[in-house]
């Protein structure tokens, strides 16, 4: 008779529980915290044998595939519109789909520090589960480490990401040519102020929501409604704003800018807060916003079609590229005056006066 | 935004433009010197020069408080932070940057291990103390009049609470006696007869102060002192009255920011001020020297916090790199542009002088906003209606 008693795992305290070293340390309590937290919530075929990797179907014939990473180190963890969850799903999503690819798939490598809330963690990787349903991709495959108390800041979330580009399709940095026009898909500053407010050393209230979101639809909306030649560059204004993605691409492309101040959407929340800390919306960061250059022939069409999506209501045509052999981003100030917008130096730091 | 957009709008811009345009002399040139950074932001950032007729220039002044900041008081804070594991270095953001000796500055001073923390306000430096009984926040002040209640503030309540573990390290200077070193210098004396018309009076300073103090200063040197906002229309609207009063030969204390300046400023953050602070003997300036009764230090009374005292700190002056025009600039007898490290060596990202720091600063400034005037031709689909950048 076999006497060999089946083995009994007492479950993940996800109340109470809190991260320890055992969970990165391969054994048992490693294989637990996958099984009960990560494949419970990411469910799919891919993870549920168990491997070190994702065995991924081949592309369609005559597409391309695209991969992108993004490391997510945020604090606060939470803040209004999202968490470093459903960040970690839409920063690589939108590097994907600023490629013009269609996001498929996704890694995912999770950093906790011992001591960690499995509660708090439990929730960002359900956010993260959920975030990656709307946007119709499968985190594939996953890694995680746990390092000591004082050595991390909670949870640090990386995400590679595997994409499937349409044939045709080749946006890039270097690609704007002199008179391609400048389109933005909604208003800026949203998820940098969302953030900032949340920080304990401002004490002030806001309604300001971030604007995480995955922009891959747009991109599709985009390229169905305009050949695809015409869409020079596609990109997520994040880090840095709109004012380092649009000098990125002047450098990249060896062109100039020259946009429009009154174009460019800002909420009157995230103005008024910015101008309360002496920040200027043009470099606060984005998660859910799309910067295009369009060939000036088919930029009605394109603006249009960015418009008629949900993520682009408030789409925008803020400017257009110029031929400028120093590649200055110049903008024309609401009160009649000229500046340039040149690259962040640093960090945004508030003005004393 | 309610309140501020109104300041901001063009089409009373290009009204207050034409007027600028129709009352200046065609026969003279006017300029004029906006003492504060943040006029020099709101002109740069705005583009108010190019509102203005040719003839029309702005001069930028010292009244950028990190700019004005001497290397010695950093190196100050630099080397108790670095000294002292127990102390939080609090200061605000505009400080961290500011260039240093040994290729230092505090954020650089961070990296190696010292606890240097951004702060908003006074305030939240004396609550971080609050918090962490077991260390020593150290708030590194400065500013002009705008920032020194609040720094007297904290002081008092630390004193009243009191609170062993704050104290201050005292930075902050006087405007008066800035303004007025600018015109005492030679290089600048000969500025002011030839070119310097008069001035933008500071606008936060002067809510503070009041618009009296400047009233001595325009009756001696005969200079019309109009106190503005910080908003574009504000500095459109003094330099129309400052044109004015050149034209008719005068040379007032005009106010044009009514909305929060009378002529006695406020009495109760005055009082606070001086019961906390005193009149330094001299103090060193970046690009002024050392100016006689031009800054604040901590009364012997709160001498417990006072950091200068309590951590036994001495001041070693360090000059300026040989080539660094700061001096000048500040002065408003160079423009950024004439210094051979401007956008060279030195630029925000890796600033030598101090006026690269602040985006008051008068270089940074001009890098970060007006550098394309420096071109011989703009490429762009429009041309600049001029290219007169005041910097």
């Amino acid at each position: 008779m076999n006497t060999v008693k089946p083995a009994y795992v007492r479950p993940l305290d996800l109340s109470k529980g809190h991260v320890d070293l055992g969970f990165g340390a391969g054994g048992r309590a490693m294989a637990q915290l996958i099984s009960e937290l990560f494949m419970r919530a990411f469910a799919n075929d891919f993870l549920a044998r168990g491997d070190d990797g994702a065995v991924l179907p081949a592309p369609a014939a005559g597409e391309r595939l695209v991969m992108a990473t993004d490391a997510h180190v945020v604090s606060p963890l939470s803040y209004p519109g999202g968490d470093i969850g459903s960040l970690s799903v839409h920063g690589t999503v939108n590097d994907l789909a600023v490629m013009g690819a269609r996001p498929l798939y996704l890694a995912a490598s999770f950093i906790l520090e011992e001591g960690y809330a499995l509660a708090e963690l439990a929730r960002i990787v359900d956010s993260m589960a959920a975030a990656a349903r709307a946007a119709g991709v499968a985190v594939v495959t996953g890694d995680t480490k746990v390092v000591e108390q004082g050595k991390g800041d909670g949870v640090f979330i990386t995400t590679t990401g595997v994409g499937a580009l349409p044939a045709g399709r080749d946006p890039g940095g270097a690609r704007a040519r002199s008179g391609d026009v400048v389109l933005l898909s909604g208003r800026i500053g949203d998820h940098g102020m969302a953030i900032m407010a949340q920080r304990e050393s401002l004490a002030f209230d806001s309604e300001i929501v971030s604007d995480s979101a995955p922009i891959h639809g747009l991109v599709e909306a985009l390229y169905a409604a305009v050949p695809a030649e015409a869409i020079r560059v596609l990109r997520d204004p994040t880090r840095g704003g709109l004012a380092t993605t649009l000098n990125e691409i002047a450098t990249q492309s060896g062109v100039g800018m020259e946009l429009d101040e009154v174009a460019i959407p800002v909420s009157p929340q995230v103005h008024a807060a910015c101008e309360l800390l002496g920040l200027d919306p043009l470099y606060v960061a984005n998660e859910g916003k799309l910067v295009v250059l369009c060939a000036p022939e088919h930029a009605g069409a394109a603006l249009a079609a960015l418009r008629a999506h949900p993520l682009g209501a408030e789409a925008a045509r803020i400017g257009c590229a110029t031929a400028d052999p120093q590649h200055f981003v110049q903008l024309r100030t609401a009160l009649g005056g000229r500046r340039m917008v040149d690259w962040i130096a640093g960090e945004q730091l508030p003005r004393i006066c | 935004m309610k309140y501020v957009d109104e300041f901001r709008d063009g089409t009373l811009a290009a009204g207050l433009a034409r007027a600028i345009a129709r009352e200046a002399d065609r026969g003279r040139d006017y300029a004029f010197m906006e003492f504060c950074g943040g006029h020099t932001h709101a002109i740069s950032r705005y583009g108010v020069s190019d509102l203005l007729p040719a003839n029309v220039r702005m001069i930028h002044g010292p009244g950028c408080p990190v700019c004005v900041l001497p290397i010695g008081r950093v190196d100050m804070a630099i080397r108790l932070a670095l000294a002292r594991p127990e102390v939080i270095l609090c200061t605000y953001g505009d400080c961290l940057r500011v260039p240093a000796s040994d290729g230092l500055s505090l954020l650089k001073a961070k990296a190696r291990g010292a606890d240097v923390r951004m702060v908003y306000s006074a305030a939240d430096a004396l609550a971080l103390a609050a918090r962490e009984p077991a260390r020593e926040v150290v708030f590194f002040a400065i500013g002009f009049e705008t920032t020194t209640p609040p720094t007297a503030l904290v002081l008092r309540e630390a004193a009243a609470r009191g609170l062993a573990n704050f104290s201050v390290i005292c930075n902050h200077v006087l405007t008066p006696p800035a303004i007025t070193a600018i015109l005492d210098s030679p290089a600048a004396g000969e500025l002011g007869t030839l070119h310097l018309d008069g001035f933008i009076g500071p606008a936060h300073v002067s809510t503070l102060i009041g618009s009296r103090p400047y009233e001595a200063f325009a009756a001696r040197y005969r200079k019309p002192v109009v106190i503005a906002g910080f908003e574009p229309l504000d500095v459109m609207q003094a330099i129309r009255m400052l044109v004015r009063q050149v034209n008719t030969g005068r040379a007032e204390v005009e106010n044009e920011f009514t909305r929060a300046v009378v002529r006695d400023g406020n009495p109760k953050a005055q009082a606070i001020v001086s019961e906390v602070l005193e009149l330094r003997d001299e103090f060193e300036w970046r690009g002024l020297g050392v100016l006689a009764r031009s800054a604040l230090r901590i009364r012997p009374a709160f001498a417990p916090w006072d950091a200068e005292a309590k951590f036994g700190l001495d001041y070693r002056p360090v000059p300026d790199h040989r080539a660094c025009e700061c001096g000048a600039i500040l002065r408003g007898v160079k423009k950024p542009a004439d210094c051979k490290l401007f956008g060279t060596v030195c630029t925000p990202e890796t600033p030598m002088g101090s006026c690269m720091v602040s985006s008051e600063g008068a270089c940074a400034a001009h890098y970060n906003y007006g550098r394309f005037r420096d071109l011989p031709a703009v490429a762009a689909d429009k041309p600049v209606t001029q290219a007169q950048e005041s910097a």
